[in-house]
């Protein structure tokens, strides 16, 4: 089984595109195949996350909502 | 996603910048280049000294709209100069000033803060601009 460290990106309070940014930013420090949990609040985000990870090839893992903060994983191309 | 997303800021109020930063690194953020072309009263708000200053906002925000605006600033949210520096920390933004503009200012290169790359008249804006979109602020 492979090993798959996981970075945090917390989004949560900022506007948009921020948390697109923040993660663009994020997702460059990390090496290809490991894992990126986002959590975010602005309602843009369901729409936004897929669109940039059908966009950039980085895949969305996972996806889920909980009381307003949306969490988002994904994996690096 | 190659060619690139080209936008011609015209207007200097806080609003509009805003508008074109999210833009620009909405753009960044997927990998899209952007070329900024300031001219005009956008390119009098990138001054070093002033760009952190109140530029005011486009005369149809009204009072309601200064009041949102000021709402979304006190919840934290980025100033457009800021968007752009995290945009440009992405890569692929380049951000230059109209020739002309900077004469009609009376300014200099120096005068500029540096998120601004250079200096260069509309042909090179249109070459480097390709056959990408372009959209003006």
């Amino acid at each position: 089984m492979t090993t798959q460290t996981l970075t945090l990106v917390d989004a949560r309070g900022l506007s948009c595109p921020m948390p697109i940014v923040k993660t663009a930013q994020a997702m460059k420090a990390i090496p290809s195949g490991t894992l990126l949990e986002v959590l975010a609040t602005d309602p843009g985000s369901l729409k936004d996350f897929a669109a940039w990870s059908r966009t950039t090839g980085n895949e969305l893992v996972e996806q889920s909502v909980d009381e307003g903060v949306y969490r988002f994983v994904l994996r690096r191309k | 996603m190659d060619e690139p997303l080209n936008l011609v800021l015209f207007s200097g109020t806080d609003d509009k910048l805003q508008a074109a930063a999210v833009l620009t690194a909405g753009a960044a953020a997927l990998g899209k280049p952007v070329n900024l072309f300031l001219q005009y009263w956008a390119l009098d708000a990138f001054r070093a000294n002033r760009i952190a200053a109140d530029h005011g906002l486009a005369p149809e925000a009204g009072r309601d709209g200064r009041a949102a605006v000021d709402s979304l600033r006190a919840a934290g949210q980025a100033s457009w100069a800021e968007t752009l520096r995290q945009a440009k920390e992405l890569g692929g933004v380049d951000i230059q000033a109209c020739s002309l503009s900077m004469d009609l200012l009376h300014l200099d290169q120096t005068e500029l803060d540096p998120l601004v790359d250079g200096v260069e008249g509309v042909t090179s804006f249109y070459l480097n601009a390709g056959d990408g979109q372009l959209v003006f602020i």
